[in-house]
């Protein structure tokens, strides 16, 4: 009996806990805000400070809750759960999509109110029109191909023996992180002057072929296109992936009825297996739109913008820390925003049909 | 169905389609790995496809200097001189394993958590706060980088592990309790009441029932998050790059050797291997929890 007092007693427990938990909590952050430790060990002491302070504060605010009678505890208790995690995503992203809205009418250093200068900017200078131009280009041919592709490759792979292996190395691809791709096909366009012995494959090709070799990346507008490809090639395995998975949930003896009718498999793959996806594919599709939109890497790690495949994510970086101009880097920042709204405003008008709500 | 000629053609055109595909798609990731391992000389004179024409040019040099770090030769100031290495991919790699597990490990808890709320509690503000949630998936995570990098300036976190910690948990935990959700949610209502009737807390029914229960799930979340964390070039650079070059992660240093060493292909290559090998491993190892998890959450924000 006696073993029992301490765990019965909440305020006991309360008194313990909520110092501890703070002291842990606390400590932990200024310990790693003035870390003197070397890399691994203070990503260790990290992994373990994350997780116990995690769970600490769970199980505190949890003790804390139970203080109260029970209906005042289930009143409370939802909170304590969501709470971290929506205060978390209210610092992260909520709040600041408002101050970014509100950076965005004032100066390079937030010292002026310019009104909408900023965005008059963003839609008369040069260099921003071609980023529209090509972020269009993106959005156009870098979901487009890859939905393509990645549906093409979902079709073929299906009606194989070499199902897995064949999905297998078109996904391999989205391991990549895009500098990596970047390297990669970097090393697949290098260009040497006619007569060089070519080392990239493309221009190899080109002059096993008779043609002359070209600076795939230095000539506008086409190189936007080449680097585009890259994009494909990473985002054809995730459509791939979310598209087979789409295929094998069409029922069989449609298809099977489809065939008995004497239908071609061109007129099957119209008439039944096409529509019956369309869920999947308008996901896959924006899915990877958002993507696009929002690539900034290759760009960067490739061309850094010049020769005129400058996006909007990339100048929106350049505006922020290369000419530390906050105000048109916040308006950047809100186009996009609004670019994506469509798909915001869909997946809220999905998640109001889902029954658990 | 019987197999006739027709079919039996047809099924040969698609498998030469699909293999052509595959030989496309792997191309240019065979032509990095071969040029890796060849000398510099070779690299820049002969294409990587003709590398078995001089077999004796196949060397592990590229991947020393680019792990340990490039050799040159400073002059002291008695006169002699003395062999120093350059930064090195090494030091990087152990930067990305830093900044990357634990901004896998804190989020994955605090969304398990509100995910369970969401799933099985009724209270006010419910429905408007998992409506947040979703909206924010697919919010470009641009609109936040001067907000926070302020916020970050003014207490100190700017260039340091913990930020970026913080900034990567922030930025992934919208997909995470979106994904725990469409699981916890699924989990059969009778196992969680025959714990309330023995009297379980709340606490107590997330962390022995839902937790252990969800595992399929939290590990669909950690892989991604894990493929997104150790690939992101744009969070580092802007949070991390306060602190020099010392605190590098592989695709920030990789991108740099691409600026500084455009041409150096031996280099480049292997320094592009070592940045894919890790997520390649996590990835080919734990493949079925990766598709799961696309497939639950196909959107990121």
């Amino acid at each position: 009996m006696l073993k029992h007092t301490f765990s019965d007693n909440p305020k006991g427990k309360v008194a313990f806990y909520l110092p501890f938990t703070i002291v842990v909590m606390v400590g932990g952050f200024l310990l790693l805000l003035n870390n003197q430790m070397s890399q691994l060990p203070s990503a260790v002491f990290a992994i373990v400070w994350g997780t116990s302070s995690v769970v600490l504060l769970f199980y505190t605010l949890n003790l804390i809750a139970q203080l109260f009678p029970t209906k005042a505890y289930n009143k409370i208790i939802p909170y304590v759960f969501v709470g971290p995690a929506m205060l978390i995503l209210l610092w992260y992203l909520i709040l600041p999509t408002f101050r970014s809205l509100y950076l965005s009418f004032f100066n390079r250093n937030s010292t002026a109110f310019v009104g909408l200068d900023n965005y008059k900017f963003i839609f008369t200078d040069p260099n921003m029109r071609t980023a529209f131009r090509n972020t269009l280009f993106w959005l156009l041919f870098g979901t487009g191909l890859s939905v393509f592709f990645g549906l093409t490759s979902a079709l073929l792979a299906e009606r194989t023996k070499i199902e897995k292996l064949g999905k297998t190395l078109i996904f391999i691809p989205m391991a990549v992180s895009m500098v990596g791709a970047g390297v990669i096909w970097k090393f697949m366009y290098a260009y040497k002057p006619a007569g060089a012995n070519q080392t990239g494959l493309l221009n190899a090709l080109m002059v096993a072929f008779g043609a002359d070799p070209s600076n795939w990346l230095g000539t506008e507008p086409t190189n936007t296109i080449f680097l585009i490809i890259i994009f494909v090639w990473i985002q054809t395995g995730f459509a791939l992936v979310v598209l087979a998975a789409a295929l094998k949930g069409v029922p069989n003896d449609i298809l099977e009825a489809g065939r008995i009718d004497g239908a071609s498999e061109m007129r099957i793959l119209f008439s039944i297996i096409l529509p019956s996806i369309t869920g999947s594919i308008v996901t896959v599709s924006t899915t990877i739109m958002i993507a696009a939109l929002k690539s900034f890497d290759i760009v960067y790690s490739m061309t850094n913008g010049l020769y005129g495949t400058e996006v909007l994510a990339s100048q929106q970086y350049k505006q922020m820390f290369k000419f530390l101009n906050y105000g048109r880097g916040s308006a950047i920042a809100i186009i996009i925003l609004i670019a994506v709204s469509p798909v915001i405003a869909y997946n809220l008008k999905e998640f109001g049909k889902r029954e658990v709500f | 169905m019987k197999l006739t000629a027709k079919t039996a053609k047809h099924n040969k055109l698609i498998l030469v389609l699909l293999i052509f595909l595959c030989i496309v798609w792997s191309i240019p990731t065979v032509g990095m790995l071969v040029t890796s391992f060849r000398d510099k000389d070779a690299v820049s004179s002969s294409g990587w496809w003709q590398a078995y024409k001089t077999p004796s040019a196949f060397t592990l040099a590229n991947y020393d200097e680019v792990l340990g770090g490039q050799h040159f030769t400073v002059g002291t100031a008695s006169g002699s001189t003395e062999s120093r290495r350059g930064v090195s991919m090494a030091s990087a790699f152990i930067s990305s394993i830093t900044v990357t597990v634990p901004a896998v490990i804190i989020p994955i808890l605090v969304a398990a958590a509100a995910a369970y709320a969401f799933a099985w509690m009724s209270f006010w503000g419910r429905k408007l706060f998992f409506a947040t949630v979703i909206a924010l998936l697919v919010v470009p995570l641009q609109i936040a980088l001067i907000p926070i990098l302020r916020d970050y300036q003014s207490i100190g976190l700017n260039g340091t592990y913990l930020g970026i910690w913080f900034a990567h948990s922030g930025f992934g935990l919208s997909l995470a309790i979106y994904i725990l959700f469409n699981y916890i949610s699924t989990i059969p209502r009778s196992i969680l009441e025959s714990a309330f009737i023995d009297g379980a807390n709340h606490f107590t029914v997330f962390s022995r029932l839902i937790l252990p229960l969800s595992i399929p799930a939290l590990a669909s979340f950690a892989i991604f998050q894990f493929i997104w964390v150790w690939n992101d070039l744009l969070v580092a650079l802007v949070f991390l790059s306060g602190s020099g070059q010392k605190m590098d992660v592989v695709t920030v240093r990789l991108m740099n050797m691409a600026g500084t060493r455009g041409t150096e292909w031996h280099l480049l290559t292997a320094g592009a291997f070592i940045s894919m090998i890790l997520p390649l491993i996590v990835f080919l190892s734990l493949q079925k929890y990766f598709v799961r998890g696309l497939l639950a959450g196909s959107v990121k924000g």
